[in-house]
């Protein structure tokens, strides 16, 4: 069998993907443990797989970060 | 004698930090209006800086993106307002009420997208497939085998809903919020109907003999 290719990875389902209402749900306490110092892809094995899947979702969690990293900044 | 039962769950609400302790106190108290309108301000800074940072992957700017954003802002208020009972604190509420300025600029640019250019789904996707997903131009009779295969498979695996998903996503690269309008649905939804249609295809490949049916190495 040949490596894998792009079509074969957008094919391939995590099991323990949630879908979008829960990671939206935990998005905030998501962004919170990373800025934190903390390891949320570890205590959020679920939302990080989905982060990893849904672009939508990936591009509002980059959004919701950086939003919050520049405010903390701002008033640091 | 048996014990009772705990009175409270074992999982207990998280301690609110200070700042997020002030701005409940403040949007609950007497001086309400001027928390508000702090609020609104700090939802419109998120929103305007959201809608910048998405702006050159956008066919539109200018004076639409700052409506996005003052609608976006406008829409995130409503909602935090109307949500604040709801926030457990396992987050700062800076971060929780920015999330919502986040997903109303999301939307609003899924609907703006739908409104200027709708869902158009192209003839010859097909043909574009093996170049999205960068398919090695040398080992052109195999790609082909494979992508013949996924097309059997499209028709005959999925049902009708998760067919026009799978096209209009896959396909035509319709972004998915922009499906989202024009199928009346959430994203959610969507999701869930494109994660259906994936693991469906790579069952019917794998059947088939076109893909290992031990998962490739995840990211």
């Amino acid at each position: 069998m040949s490596e894998p290719n792009g079509l074969e990875r957008f094919l391939t389902t995590d099991p323990v993907d949630p879908g979008c209402a829960k990671a939206l749900e935990m998005l905030d306490a998501y962004v919170d443990m990373l800025l934190a110092g903390g390891a949320p892809e570890e205590k959020f094995p679920d939302i990080a797989a989905h982060l990893r899947d849904c672009g939508p979702c990936a591009e509002d969690f980059e959004g919701l970060l950086e939003a919050v990293r520049r405010n903390r900044e701002g008033a640091g | 004698m048996s014990r009772c039962a705990p009175v409270s769950p074992s999982v207990t609400a998280p301690v609110l930090d200070d700042e997020s302790a002030a701005w409940l106190r403040a949007l609950r108290g007497e001086r309400r209006e001027t928390a508000v309108e702090g609020l609104r301000e700090r939802l419109l800074g998120v929103a305007r800086s959201e809608v910048n940072r998405r702006a050159g992957r956008l066919p539109f700017g200018g004076p639409e993106l700052d409506d996005i954003a003052e609608q976006a802002a406008s829409d995130a208020l409503v909602a935090v307002l109307g949500k604040l009972d709801g926030f457990r604190g396992e987050s700062r509420f800076t971060t929780w009420a920015s999330k919502f300025a986040i997903l109303e600029v999301s939307s609003k640019i899924g609907r703006h997208f739908w409104q200027i250019g709708g869902v158009r789904l192209e003839p010859d996707a097909w043909d574009q497939l093996p170049a999205r997903f960068g398919f090695d131009p040398d080992r052109t009779v195999e790609w082909r085998q494979l992508v013949g295969a996924l097309r059997r498979a499209v028709e005959e695996v999925l049902s009708e809903r998760q067919r026009r998903i799978f096209e209009a996503i896959v396909l035509s690269e319709v972004p998915l919020d922009v499906l989202v309008v024009e199928l009346d649905s959430n994203r959610n939804a969507i999701y869930k109907a494109l994660f259906d249609a994936r693991r469906k295809l790579r069952a019917e490949l794998v059947a088939n003999g076109y893909m290992d049916p031990e998962p490739p190495a995840r990211r």
